[in-house]
C-alpha cells in the first residue's frame, strides 16, 4: 500500500465539539460612565447616605490640601493627593461592612482614613518615620502599597481565604490607570476569576500615571473592558459622582458576598494636582483641561443635589466646613510634633526571632549612638535617642 | 546505622511527607503551585496531597508565580500558612517582585503585626541534564533580600526536617530542594522522622584536621567525595553542611576553621557575586589569626548556566575541590 492509500483510509472528521465558555455579552460595561447625581436616579438616592457622602468628602478634600501644606512645610517626605477623587475614595471606604478588607495603593490614604484608620497613623509612611504606622487588622486595612498592582493578588489571596474559612469577607482593592498595565493586574484579576473570589477592583482612572496619559498606557476601548477577558463583569462609572461610585461598588461587593465572584470596576475621574508635590504637572497638560474636571467637581455635584432636594443649606455646608477645620486642626497639630524615632527599631522586626548578625549590628548603632550622645550631651545625638 | 524497620527513602518521598504531616497537623497548612494538586507536581513532590487534603488544600494554581505568591501573601495575611511550589529555580523569577517587595518586608513594614509564615519551595541547582532555565543556582539573589529565611537540604533527613520547620515558622521561608538529590536515598524512617533542631544551625558532616569544606545543597555529596578521595593525598578533610544560608550559622562554620586553619567554600552557584564571597569574607574577619591560607572558592564559572551537554564542565566536581585544596599553601613557598 502507498502512502497516500494509507491516508486514505484515515477519515477527518469535524473537531470536538466547541462552544463558548460564557455569555460574555452580560459582562459587558455599559456604553457611558454610570451617573445618579443630576439624573432621575438621584431621586432614589438615601439623603442619610448622600449627607454622609457630603461630609466625608469635604473632610477628604481638607484633609488632602492639608497633607500638601504640611508637605511643603518640610513635615510630610511626599504627598501623592487625591484631589478631585475624594468621590472614589470615601465611596470606596463606605461600600465595605466592617469585617471586609481594603487594600489601597500609595494615592488612597483618604480611603484608609475614612475606614476608620487614625489620620496621623496613615500617614506615616508618607512622613517617613516608618513604612505604615497602623495595625492593619484593626482596622482591616492592608498597608499603602506603593509598587503598582502588587496588592491586588493580596487581595484576592485574602478573600479566597476568608471563602475557604467559611468567612463572609470581601476585598476591595485600588489601583490607579497606570497600575493597570502591571502583570499583577493581571494575574490578580484572572486569579481572582477562577477561584470566583469575593474581591472588587475598584480602578480610578484619573487620567495620567504620573505623566503618561491612558491613550499611551492601553488600547482597550475603556479599562473596564478588560474585565470581559478573565470572565467577570466590568463597569463604567463617573468617578466624580459620589452616589454613583458608591452604588456600583456596594451592588459589586454584595454579589461578591453573594458568591458570584469578582467585579472590576473603572471610575473615571481626574488628578487635579500632580502626581506628588515633586512633580511638575505643566510640562504634561493644560490649564483648560484642569479647568473643564474642576467643573465637574466632586464635591459641587453632590452639593448641588443635596441643595435641590433640600438636603443641605447654609448651614449645613458650614457645619460640613467646620468639621474638616478640626479635623485639620488636629492632624496639623499632630503632624507639626517630631516623631519619636527610635534607631534600634529597626533591628526589631526583621525576623521573629533576630539574628546573630543583626545582634551585632544592633549592638554597633548602639554603641556609634551612646558615642554621639557622650559628645553631643544629649540622647543619642542629633539623630534621635536609643532605648 | 540501620534498623529493620528502616527502608530506603528519597529526598523527594521525605519531602512529601513533610508536607502531609504538616498538613494533618494544621488546618492552615496550604499547598499551593503548578501542576502540584491532579499531577503531583513534576517532580512528583506533591503527590497524593490533593487527594488526601483535598482540592482547596493542596491546589493548582493558574500558570503565574507572581500570582501564585501573591495571592500565598493575602492567604498568609487571613491566618493560613501557604507552601508555594515554584517549579523551577528560573520560573520564580517572575515572583522576584512579590518576594522582596512585600514577602520580605511585610513583617518589618508593619512592626511585626503582619508577619508572613509562608514557605516558597524552589527546586534548584544543575546536574540533571537540564535545557536553558531549568538549572540556575538563584540563592544569592534570596540571601541578599532581608527579610526572608534561606534554606536547603542536603540529606534525606534534613529534608523532612528542615521543611517541617520551615513551615512551622513565623517567617518566610525560601526552601531550596537541591534537584539532582531528589531521587538520592538514605535509611530513613518515615514513621519516625526526626526534626532539624534551630532551622538555622549548620552541621559537621564529617570530621576532619587538614582543612574544612564549606557546603550546601547539591554540594555536599561531590564535598564528602572528595574528603575520601584527599585521603589518598594525605589531607583529612572536615566537611561543613551550611543548611541554612540565612541566617548564617557563623558559630558552626568558623569553630571548624579555627580547628582546621584552612578553609574552601563549594557551590554551583556563580562565584562573582556568589555566596563563596560572603562567606569567604565572613570567615576571614572572624578566623583572620586561625587562617594558614587564603578561603578559597570552588564556584559555577560567571557565565549563564551551561547547556546539558557541557554542564560536566561548570559543575564543581571532585578534581576542582582537590586542586583548590591542594593550593592552601600547604608549605611555605621558597
Amino acid at each position: 500500500m502507498t502512502v497516500l492509500e494509507q491516508r486514505g483510509a484515515y477519515r477527518p472528521s469535524p473537531p470536538p465539539a466547541w462552544q463558548p465558555r460564557m455569555d460574555a455579552a452580560p459582562l459587558l460595561p455599559d456604553a457611558e460612565p454610570y451617573r445618579v447625581l443630576g439624573t432621575e436616579a438621584a431621586g432614589k438616592a438615601d439623603p442619610g447616605l448622600l449627607r454622609r457622602l457630603y461630609a466625608e468628602l469635604v473632610r477628604g478634600r481638607r484633609y488632602n490640601t492639608q497633607a500638601t501644606a504640611l508637605t511643603k512645610q518640610g513635615r510630610l517626605a511626599v504627598y501623592p493627593s487625591s484631589t478631585g477623587q475624594e468621590a472614589c475614595e470615601i465611596a470606596a471606604a463606605l461600600a465595605l461592612e466592617e469585617r471586609d478588607w481594603l487594600f489601597p495603593s500609595y494615592r488612597d490614604t483618604l480611603a484608609v482614613v475614612a475606614r476608620g484608620v487614625d489620620p496621623a497613623e496613615a500617614l506615616t509612611l508618607l512622613r517617613g518615620d516608618w513604612h505604615s504606622g497602623y495595625d492593619p487588622y484593626a482596622h482591616r486595612v492592608a498597608p499603602l502599597s506603593t509598587p503598582l498592582a502588587t496588592q491586588l493578588p493580596h487581595a484576592v489571596g485574602l478573600a479566597h481565604a476568608a471563602r475557604l474559612k467559611g468567612d463572609d469577607v470581601v476585598a476591595l482593592a485600588m489601583v490607579g490607570d497606570g497600575g493597570t498595565s502591571e502583570g499583577d493586574f493581571h494575574e490578580a484579576l484572572n486569579f481572582a476569576a477562577v477561584w470566583q473570589a469575593p474581591v472588587v477592583f475598584l480602578v480610578q482612572n484619573n487620567g495620567f500615571a504620573i505623566s503618561v496619559p491612558l491613550a499611551k498606557q492601553t488600547a482597550a476601548p475603556s479599562l473596564a473592558h478588560k474585565a470581559v477577558g478573565y470572565g467577570m463583569p466590568g463597569r463604567l462609572v463617573d468617578g466624580n459622582d459620589a452616589a454613583a461610585v458608591h452604588e456600583v461598588l456596594s451592588d459589586a461587593v454584595r454579589h461578591a458576598r453573594a458568591g458570584g465572584g469578582p467585579t472590576l470596576v473603572e471610575a473615571v475621574t481626574y488628578r487635579v494636582d500632580a502626581h506628588t508635590n515633586a512633580d511638575d504637572a505643566t510640562r504634561y497638560r493644560g490649564e483648560d483641561e484642569i479647568a473643564a474636571w474642576r467643573a465637574h467637581d466632586p464635591i459641587e455635584l453632590l452639593e448641588r443635589e443635596l441643595t435641590a432636594r433640600g438636603l443641605l443649606d447654609d448651614a449645613g455646608v458650614e457645619a460640613a466646613r467646620q468639621d474638616a477645620e478640626t479635623m485639620a486642626a488636629a492632624l496639623r497639630e499632630r503632624m507639626n510634633r517630631d516623631p519619636e524615632l527610635n534607631p534600634m527599631d529597626l533591628f526589631d522586626h526583621v525576623y521573629a526571632e533576630t539574628t546573630s548578625q543583626l545582634r551585632e549590628q544592633r549592638a554597633l548603632l548602639r554603641a556609634e549612638l551612646e558615642a554621639e550622645q557622650e559628645q553631643y550631651g544629649e540622647p543619642g545625638g542629633p539623630e534621635g535617642g536609643a532605648r | 546505622m540501620t534498623t529493620v524497620a528502616v527502608k530506603p527513602a528519597t529526598m523527594a518521598q521525605a519531602l512529601t511527607r513533610a508536607m502531609r504531616d504538616a498538613m494533618a497537623a494544621d488546618p492552615t497548612v496550604h499547598v499551593m503551585g503548578e501542576d502540584v494538586g491532579t499531577l503531583g507536581g513534576v517532580f512528583r513532590v506533591t503527590d497524593g496531597l490533593a487527594k488526601e487534603f483535598g482540592e482547596d488544600r493542596c491546589t493548582d494554581t493558574p500558570l503565574a508565580e507572581a500570582g501564585i505568591l501573591g495571592t500565598a501573601v493575602g492567604m498568609a495575611m487571613y491566618g493560613l500558612r501557604p507552601v508555594v511550589e515554584m517549579q523551577f529555580d528560573a520560573f520564580a523569577y517572575p515572583a522576584f517582585e512579590q518576594l522582596v517587595s512585600h514577602v520580605s518586608r511585610m513583617r518589618n513594614r508593619t512592626r511585626g503585626r503582619m508577619p508572613l509564615p509562608i514557605t516558597v519551595r524552589i527546586p534548584y541547582g544543575g546536574g540533571i541534564g537540564g535545557v536553558e532555565h531549568h538549572s540556575d543556582s538563584s540563592e544569592a539573589y534570596y540571601m541578599a533580600t532581608p527579610g526572608l529565611h534561606v534554606v536547603t537540604p542536603a540529606t534525606v533527613a534534613d529534608a523532612y526536617g528542615l521543611l517541617r520547620q520551615a513551615i512551622a515558622s513565623d517567617d518566610p521561608v525560601v526552601f531550596l530542594e537541591p534537584k539532582r538529590l531528589y531521587w538520592s536515598k538514605d535509611s530513613w524512617n518515615p514513621e519516625q522522622p526526626t526534626q532539624v533542631e534551630p532551622i538555622s544551625r549548620a552541621v559537621v558532616r564529617r570530621t576532619g584536621r587538614s582543612a574544612t569544606l564549606i557546603t550546601y545543597g547539591p554540594s555536599l555529596p561531590v564535598c564528602l567525595e572528595a574528603a575520601e578521595a584527599a585521603q589518598a593525598e594525605g589531607w583529612d578533610l572536615e566537611v561543613v553542611d551550611l543548611r541554612s544560608l540565612v541566617p548564617f550559622d557563623d558559630d558552626t562554620v568558623c569553630a571548624s576553621v579555627r580547628r582546621t586553619g584552612r578553609a574552601v567554600v563549594v557551590h554551583e552557584s556563580t562565584g562573582f557575586g556568589g555566596p563563596g564571597g560572603e562567606i569567604a569574607a565572613r570567615v576571614t574577619e572572624r578566623c583572620f589569626h586561625h587562617l594558614e591560607a587564603p578561603v578559597l572558592r570552588v564556584a559555577g564559572f560567571d557565565l549563564p548556566y551551561p547547556p546539558p551537554m557541557l554542564e560536566r564542565h561548570h559543575l564543581p566536581g571532585v578534581d576542582r575541590i582537590l586542586d583548590a585544596v591542594a593550593r592552601l599553601q600547604w608549605e611555605a613557598e621558597g
